[in-house]
């Protein structure tokens, strides 16, 4: 890093208006406190959120415990609130969402990065990089008019005759549901893997590549042996980029999961998320305990990103230690 | 230059001045989404007979709009729900509930083979709702349908998830017509719905409905006209089955009307009367007994009276249904209550 320039120049202990106007004036020290002063506000601004949310979910908190987590009813009549299958909707759907993106998106990355001619690899990329920016009530509409009649008539149908003997594809299917919900969202998360993992495989250095083919590898072995483990890191951080936006996905999974706060076993039953349920509800609440249960549950879908991007850099940092052994 | 500047800061202030006295009424308002068009209407409609009054509305739903006005950043607030007591007890002053318009909900379905308007019992739709009710040839159904050939397929139920005005009218229904849905589930702008899938908004409804074959949903009255979608028909509690119409909806409210003398809050579902459609409500502005600023007190009262009269005449254009004769005389009454 470049504060070792810095710690040179700020020789300790001279504080006299003189030093200081003089630090100044050479820049360094003013982009110093300017840019503590952007990061600070980072931190500030994330610890206010939790402090808000904290504070205004008292009511619920003092009223339900710890059995919020756990509650599977969700009753804004009589006051019983629950956060569990909300909780379990987020979960299946992000999971079922990299189920589905992560071999799709990587395969397509080592092909654009690796075996694609570079003028279609561009190009390719190019569009890619347009739908990762496309709005995801758009991807909500593809949801309603493409996925639910194709999940409804084709797919569900044909999971049920051939897997119909697992309880996850057993239950009516009406074209909405956790299923669906993970398609759509994996649809939603494949260019963001893609993307960054292209960039990532492009920048793994041309010698460990010919390090490899010269040691007798075909293009294949050189390419899942060496190139995609040296990449490693950075494809992580492409899946856990994707995570994150499928755990907090409002729109497109709302307009196509059934939105019913059930925990059901099967896929095709429709169900609920954290993200959904706060935005379809929150404008129209009004009892005290109503409206702080729905802010606890922001406070749990923020303790849910937070819990796995924690666990996400233990795994980065674990698998940096195992790579290094080997090598 | 120094002159000048002097100068200038003195007529920016002189304009200023001149401005704030002369100048428009500004009112904050915000609230309920389902009277929104005709609020907009009313609102701009106002402004061009007096201009200096201007209403800036707010359709951020009934609960953000009750929240507004109790956090005071809010002149007043609209709701398509009646505040209750324990509500009102949250006020630190008391609050005039004004009836604007009507809006009715009506029940509308997808039965492949089946393009005739479908009766319904108050049993049929609660047991629907209820999940007791789960074939379409169920003799609930059929015994009201005669010479309809209904298939026996599983019933697919659709409800609102956004909380929403609809749900509240919808389910504030169901619990008059069943104890069972009362004690069960009740009535609130969301409740924990014992079966169905839910769909954003009424457009998500109507989708759902649309593209599921054995479905039954509900959406307000005005989106069903305005998408000539075909909805069912509903037996009263004078056991005749009415179409929702803005004429039969009227109809309900006026039945209600003694009722409201005391309490202008009651609810009009399951209203009694020959033609009455069950299922609607009124959707109401939140206004505050005591407005300490004189000049807004007296454009709120001025409007209020205007939407009473010449504002009536506007709704139905937007197909909303108008007040009755007899809910506009109390709540004239109630105008003068405001001080």
């Amino acid at each position: 890093m470049s504060t070792s320039v810095n710690a040179v120049e700020r020789a300790p202990g001279n504080w006299t208006p003189r030093a200081l106007l003089r630090r100044l004036a050479g820049g360094d020290e003013v982009a110093h406190i300017v840019t503590l002063i952007f990061a600070s506000a980072i931190i500030i601004i994330t610890s206010l959120l939790v402090f808000q949310l904290w504070v205004n979910s008292g009511a619920s908190r003092h009223a339900f415990g710890w059995h919020f987590l756990v509650t599977s009813v969700w009753d804004p009549v009589f006051e019983h609130f629950g956060a569990l299958p909300f909780i379990y909707g987020t979960m299946v759907t992000s999971a079922i969402s990299l189920i589905i993106a992560l071999p799709l998106g990587l395969a397509a990355a080592i092909f654009l990065a690796e075996l694609a001619p570079r003028n279609i690899s561009d190009t390719i990329s190019f569009l890619i990089d347009l739908l990762a920016a496309v709005p995801s009530v758009i991807y909500g509409l593809l949801g309603i008019f493409v996925v639910v009649p194709l999940m409804r008539t084709l797919i569900g149908p044909a999971l049920k005759k051939v897997f119909g003997y697992l309880p996850i594809f057993s239950g009516p299917n009406y074209g909405v549901g956790f299923l669906t919900a993970g398609i759509v969202l994996a649809i939603m998360i494949v260019p963001y893997i893609i993307s960054v993992s292209r960039e990532v495989l492009l920048t793994v250095p041309r010698d460990q590549r010919e390090a490899a083919l010269a040691l007798g590898a075909t293009r294949w072995e050189a390419t899942w042996q060496v190139v995609v483990p040296w990449a490693r890191t950075g494809i992580s951080g492409s899946v856990f980029l994707a995570l994150a936006r499928a755990i907090g996905e409002t729109m497109a999974v709302t307009m196509v999961i059934g939105n019913d706060p059930k925990i059901s076993a099967s896929l095709f039953a429709p169900g609920y998320t954290i993200a959904a349920v706060i935005a379809n509800e929150f404008t129209e609440a009004t009892g005290k305990i109503y409206l702080s249960a729905l802010i606890e549950l922001g406070l749990v879908l923020f303790l849910i990103t937070f819990i796995l991007n924690g666990m996400a850099r233990l795994l980065i940092l674990a698998t940096e230690r195992a790579g290094g052994r080997t090598a | 230059m120094k002159k000048t500047l002097v100068l200038f800061s003195l007529m920016l202030g002189f304009a200023y001045v001149a401005m704030a006295q002369g100048g428009t009424i500004l009112l904050n308002a915000a609230g309920a989404t389902f009277p929104y068009p005709i609020y907009s209407k009313w609102f701009s409609n106002y402004n061009q007979l007096h201009s200096n009054i201007q209403i800036n509305y707010q359709s951020i739903g009934s609960g953000g709009g009750i929240r507004q006005l109790k956090a005071g950043t809010v002149d007043f607030g609209a709701s398509d729900m009646p505040l209750n007591d324990e509500l009102l007890s949250q006020f630190s002053y008391k609050i005039l509930q004004f009836p604007t318009v009507l809006g009715a909900v009506v029940p509308t379905y997808n039965i492949p083979g089946v393009n005739t308007e479908l009766k319904f019992t108050p049993k049929a739709l609660s047991d629907i709702y209820l999940g007791k009710v789960t074939k379409w040839n169920d003799s609930e159904i059929t015994s009201s349908n005669p010479g309809v050939s209904l298939p026996g397929n599983d019933i697919v139920v659709v409800h609102r998830s956004d909380g929403s005005g609809t749900t509240f009218v919808w389910t504030d229904y169901l619990s008059k017509v069943s104890p069972d849905w009362k004690s069960r589930v009740g009535s609130n702008t969301s409740v924990n719905w014992p079966v169905g899938l839910g769909g954003k908004g009424n457009e998500g409804v109507a989708g759902l409905v649309k593209q599921t074959p054995n479905s039954i949903g509900y959406v307000e009255l005005i989106y069903a006209i305005q998408n000539n979608m075909g909805y069912g028909l509903v037996k009263n509690s004078s056991g005749k089955f009415v179409k929702a119409s803005l004429a039969t909806v009227t109809d309900a409210a006026s039945g209600a009307a003694a009722k409201m003398r005391s309490d202008i809050r009651i609810s009009i579902t399951d209203a009694s009367g020959a033609e009455a459609y069950p299922i609607c409500s009124f959707t109401y502005l939140l206004i505050p007994e005591t407005i300490s600023d004189a000049t807004k007190r007296d454009a709120i009262k001025g409007f209020l009276h205007w939407m009473l009269t010449s504002g009536q005449e506007q709704v139905e254009a937007l197909n909303y249904a108008r007040l009755p004769k007899a809910v506009v005389a109390i709540e004239m009454k109630q105008i003068g209550e405001i001080k």
